[in-house]
């Protein structure tokens, strides 16, 4: 059976019997590398595609068709162009952390991605808090995206940096409270623990109405967290031209634009993980049958199906919903997803403690 | 806001969002709703009063309907038409305003229909023709009238 746990497992006895243990050590270090960044790739460019291929025909248009067939190497032609572009950096600008600051963007969403089961026992690092991890990591990019809007001199830049400061900070709590709620529900901070947990069945369907309150809260505030619309107030290219990447061009711009499409990515990877059960077949009680059915799709098929799932869901959020003010974005955190997520983590609590969940 | 209009607002909310995302997910999944038109494959589905161009309408017999009145170049807003007239004599001696050239600057013209609403012997028309694009300036410059053209008979 090739599972891509089987090759990564291969691959490791084969440097191991090959080289000294160091020297396996390190290479296996620049094979995940070089995957990551293969990734970030594929990434980039399938989903920008996804996106403009979903807003065409939610707008009744037809998206782009004319490079490629169905206009497939569209995205791989605008880099090209974006990599011939010029990097200009401004003259008044603060020129290292202007240059730092996209950098500092796709680390973060390039750190985020350790904790990722993307198969079965297919995962990069297998960290104890791996949840911890996540949404400690994750919030390490608004300091580049702050760092991106003060360095560019721009009034426009900052202005989109702070209102994304703002909002980041705000939505973090309501997707730190609706991850509690299945930390609590399956008892580890381990991802694979957490996967392990959802084996007759994803928390979704156990955990009865509050985890779908929790996971809608989840959803909405990760599309915060993306900068998406209808939270893209930092980019706001109607009335702020682009926020804080305003100064920014060529391969420096194709960067934050790449980090956006990777942190969409992650936070779906996650929320599959934690409430549609990872890389786990649908599972349904003691239905062996259905079950073993199940089992004959590969696992990173089902990650990865779950996974553009709830991509699709926020990009079908974002052409669908106008954007929000910014006063309106702070209302509905602080005066409706926090308070009710409160109450929903302590009903989830209670149902966790009484064992209500199937 | 008590409790009951807090509810009332999230339900509200959350139906008014419901109800955005089903139009929307209808047109994700019906493509046939698609409106876009290919248009080098596929020629464009036109209206009657779309405004292309001003054209002179000639018959068969190579007559059109200008007096030569010059109504349509006071009533253009931007100078686009610019008439230029002869004195024609008919056969019993008597001599008569005639068009000689119809000069349109068709690169001026902003399609506004003024010229055809004024003119009072309906010499000239709106096309469909859309594609414009030309290397030379110069051939923007057009003569609506055909060469040896004349006025069409009964027309005063």
């Amino acid at each position: 059976m090739w599972s891509l746990s089987n090759i990564a497992g291969i691959t490791q006895t084969w440097l191991n019997a090959t080289f000294n243990p160091t020297i396996a050590l390190w290479s296996e270090f620049v094979i995940v590398g070089v995957l990551v960044i293969a990734l970030f790739a594929v990434l980039g460019l399938g989903l920008v595609y996804m996106e403009r291929k979903v807003a065409a025909h939610i707008q009744i248009r037809l998206g782009p068709n004319r490079v490629g067939p169905m206009g497939i190497f569209q995205t791989t032609a605008d880099t090209v162009k974006l990599i011939m572009k010029e990097g200009l950096t401004p003259d008044g600008s603060d020129h290292f952390l202007f240059n730092l600051a996209p950098f500092v963007v796709m680390i973060a969403a390039m750190l985020v991605l350790a904790p990722i089961a993307f198969a079965k026992n297919f995962q990069i690092w297998d960290i104890n808090i791996g949840v911890l991890y996540v949404s400690a990591v994750s919030s390490i990019s608004v300091i580049g995206i702050l760092m991106a809007g003060w360095a560019s001199n721009n009034k426009y830049s900052l202005l989109g940096a702070m209102r994304s400061g703002a909002q980041i900070v705000s939505y973090e709590l309501s997707v730190g409270l609706s991850i509690i709620s299945i930390v609590v529900l399956s008892g580890s901070l381990q991802l694979s623990d957490i996967i392990a947990s959802q084996q007759d069945g994803w928390w979704i369907f156990k955990g009865h109405i509050p985890v779908i309150i929790a996971f809608v809260i989840f959803i909405i505030a990760v599309t915060a967290e993306t900068n998406r619309a209808p939270f893209d107030l930092a980019e706001a290219e109607s009335e702020l031209t682009a926020g804080f990447h305003t100064e920014y061009s060529g391969m420096k711009f194709a960067l934050f634009f790449l980090a956006e499409y990777i942190n969409i990515f992650i936070v779906c990877a996650i929320g599959a993980t934690l409430f549609f059960g990872g890389w786990m077949p649908l599972h349904i009680g003691n239905w062996q049958g259905f079950n073993q059915v199940m089992d004959y799709i590969p696992s990173s098929v089902w990650f990865i199906s779950k996974t553009l799932f709830l991509i699709f869901l926020i990009m079908w959020f974002r052409w669908t919903f106008p954007r929000l003010r910014i006063d309106q974005l702070l209302n509905l955190e602080w005066k409706y997803l926090l308070p009710i997520s409160m109450v929903n983590l302590l009903l989830i609590t209670v149902m966790a403690i009484m064992k209500w969940h199937f | 806001m008590t409790p009951g209009e807090y509810i009332k607002n999230i339900v509200n909310g959350v139906k008014s969002l419901l109800t955005g995302m089903k139009l929307t997910g209808y047109y994700f999944m019906h493509p046939k709703e698609i409106i876009t038109e290919q248009y080098p494959e596929t020629r464009p589905v036109l209206s009657e009063r779309f405004r292309g161009e001003v054209v002179m309408s000639h018959d068969e017999k190579n007559e059109h309907r200008c007096t030569g009145c010059t109504a349509c170049e006071l009533a253009c807003p931007n100078g686009t038409i610019k008439i230029i007239t002869k004195f024609e004599t008919s056969p019993e001696g008597k001599k008569k305003k005639a068009l000689d050239t119809f000069i349109y600057h068709l690169e001026l013209c902003t399609m506004c229909n003024l010229c055809i609403v004024a003119c009072p012997t309906d010499a000239i028309k709106m096309a469909q023709n859309f594609e414009h694009s030309v290397y030379d300036r110069n051939q923007l410059t057009k003569v609506l009238n055909k060469p040896g053209s004349k006025l069409m008979e009964g027309v005063e």
